[in-house]
């Protein structure tokens, strides 16, 4: 912690994120939050945040709704930028430079060098956010050649097999109106794919599904994970946690509160709140 | 449940359709009547008033310097508009900007742009090689680098496209702004959590959705433009359609017949730009719901939209159908 922090509302400084604790991150890290706090004005959102996510792990974020899950997320591909705190991929500072300024301040990445960081970063939404002018096709193809610039028809290549490994080949040329939202959100699954990401942020991906099309989701979810994919999901599908997650981590009003296997978390709660935050969800 | 059951043939999915009647409509029918009394009056007046003199219309319609004159209206419409909407487009994303200084020049620009009558500002356009004659790439107070005689490149043409295109870009930068406000914050975020830049992301996601809710309005802006360019004989230019038929009518002293000539043309120039506008519309919907206008439903939703992002600051038009 930083002695001239002057808001006491946040223990570290936001120009001055903490020093990393304590042990060396294992190298197989790939994220790693370190004391992150983020406010929105008044709002003290994500309050002392650590997540270690290991290469190939599954982390399942948990919590009730307003806990800051979504903020938390959304901090790791920065949409957000951590007020306090920092977090790290692959053992990279994302946003700053990787060392401080002589005068102790953090030089912030451009805008370009900021895209270059997310490029490695999927993420999948709520509410799928397709390119509705774009066919399913386009909207996979979008951001390999436009961010990568790989030629059209490698691009097209990539994208046919990408939409066939969700189940979708034969949706390639349709228009996201023209899909049901499980189509929609494999489709957004397939588009993150497409840039060879190196983990994947899910932002509650099927808690805009009608119940019946919950399942095909989580089923290209699953096959992700088995395949090695480093995930983040946030998801109050226990089942999935229980099948999936190497860790559990349980959020409530911006603090971690509780996190383990699915074991120690979902079957041996310690805590009142996660106590009551499965009695409601189970 | 009594007589009905005349065997009509069961549908290919097994039911018997519902053989219907329409309701009696009187309306429609007095209605009709009564407005084709009405064109009978108008043709019959049109044609046995002597004071429109058919004949001169005729002989002038497709006078050279009348059709030279509609090439030259079409050729300031759409050059003008060209330049409005790069014009537009730019003030909007400085309008949009982070960069307080650019959100400054653009809302200067507008309030310029917008307050002047058009009419004065072709004036001021037609006399900028008086006010400016020499325009001069230097440093300011310090040397000069290069200097061009303003005379030599604004001629009473360009001087007539800039003029309408500017003040045009001040009514436009609203219309687009509005459009771009109008297309949902996820589609931003979903273009950055991808690494897209943030000009890739207007030029590729941003645009081309706002399209759909700026196009109607764009539509009316030219054909209000089409109109507008009868005011170049501020600048002065003197060789649009408008001039070109009261100089005939003046060498004739016949006005009447060449006003007529002038309206059917603008009225032919409105109808191919409405073909063009439809395309366009057609083009830009692509992916949403109201893809195939053929039903007329997709009509509503698409003015809905454009009523939702408010890029028709005015009730709109009623908007007419191919
Ligand atoms: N951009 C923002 N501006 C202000 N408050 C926000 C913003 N984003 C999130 N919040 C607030 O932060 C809190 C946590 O939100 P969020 O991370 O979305 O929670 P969760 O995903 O767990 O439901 C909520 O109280 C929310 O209102
Ligand atoms: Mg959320």
């Amino acid at each position: 912690m930083t002695p001239e922090s002057q808001n006491p509302q946040h223990p570290q400084n936001p120009q001055h994120p903490a020093e990393p604790s304590a042990a060396p991150a294992s190298s197989t890290a790939v994220i790693q939050v370190e004391g992150v706090h983020k406010s929105f004005g008044d709002l003290h959102v994500l309050k002392d945040c650590d997540l270690t996510v290991r290469s190939g792990e599954v982390a399942v974020l948990v919590g009730p709704s307003g806990s800051g899950k979504s903020t938390l997320l959304r901090c790791i591909n920065q949409l957000e930028e951590p007020t306090a705190g920092r977090v790290l991929i692959d053992g990279v500072v994302q946003g700053y430079d990787s060392d401080p300024l002589p005068d102790g301040r953090w030089q912030k990445l451009t805008s370009a060098q900021i895209a270059a960081q997310r490029s490695r970063i999927g993420m999948v939404f709520q509410r799928f956010h397709l390119f509705p002018h774009l066919t399913a096709l386009g909207n996979v193809m979008e951001a390999p050649v436009q961010v990568r610039g790989l030629p059209k028809a490698a691009a097209e290549k990539k994208a046919r097999a990408l939409l066939e490994r969700v189940g979708l080949a034969d949706r390639a040329d349709h228009y996201p109106s023209e899909l049901s939202g499980g189509q929609q959100q494999r489709v957004a699954i397939a588009r993150a794919l497409a840039m060879d990401p190196e983990l994947m942020l899910f932002d509650e991906p099927t808690s805009a599904l009608d119940p019946e099309l919950v399942s095909e989701v989580l089923t290209v979810l699953k096959d992700l994970a088995a395949d090695g994919m480093t995930m983040v999901v946030v998801t109050h599908e226990m089942g999935f946690a229980r099948e999936v997650a190497d860790q559990v981590v349980f959020m409530d009003e911006g603090r971690i509160l509780e996190r383990g296997t699915p074991e120690q978390v979902i079957d041996h709660p310690e805590s009142e709140r996660l106590k009551g935050f499965l009695a409601s969800v189970l | 449940m009594s007589t009905t059951q005349t065997p009509a043939p069961a549908d290919a999915q097994g039911y018997t359709p519902i053989r219907a009647k329409a309701a009696p409509r009187p309306g429609t029918w007095i209605s009709a009547a009564i407005t084709a009394l009405l064109v009978l009056g108008l043709i019959s007046f049109l044609v046995t008033n002597p004071v429109l003199e058919w004949g001169t219309v005729a002989t002038y319609l497709f006078d050279i310097k009348v059709v030279q004159g509609v090439g030259w209206t079409l050729l300031l419409t759409v050059l003008s508009m060209v330049l409005g909407t790069v014009v537009a487009l730019t003030a909007a994303v400085m309008r949009r900007s982070d960069n307080p200084v650019l959100r400054g020049v653009s809302w200067a620009y507008i309030f310029v742009f917008r307050g002047i009558p058009v009419y004065t500002q072709l004036v001021f356009w037609g006399l900028f090689t008086v006010i400016v004659p020499k325009l001069v790439i230097g440093v300011p107070f310090g040397p000069e680098l290069l200097s061009f005689s303003t005379r030599d490149l604004l001629t009473a043409f360009w001087a007539a496209v800039i003029g309408l295109g500017l003040n045009e870009g001040a009514y436009l930068a609203e219309i687009i702004r509005s459009g771009l406000n109008s297309v949902d914050k996820g589609q931003t975020e979903a273009s950055k959590a991808l690494g897209m830049s943030n000009g890739q992301i207007l030029r590729r996601i941003i645009v081309p959705q706002a399209m759909r809710v700026i196009v109607p309005p764009l539509g009316n802006e030219t054909i209000g433009m089409l109109k507008t360019t009868s005011l170049v004989l501020a600048v002065p230019f003197t060789l649009d359609l408008t001039f070109a038929t009261n100089g005939i009518a003046n060498k004739l002293f016949t006005p009447i017949p060449l006003l007529i000539v002038a309206a059917l043309w603008y009225l032919a120039i409105t109808s191919v730009l409405m073909v063009g506008q439809h395309f366009l519309e057609k083009h830009f919907g692509r992916g949403f719901d109201d893809r195939t206008p053929a039903t007329g439903r997709g009509t509503r939703s698409r003015q809905a939209a454009v009523n939702r992002a408010g890029t028709t600051p005015h009730d709109p038009l009623p908007e007419v159908e191919l």
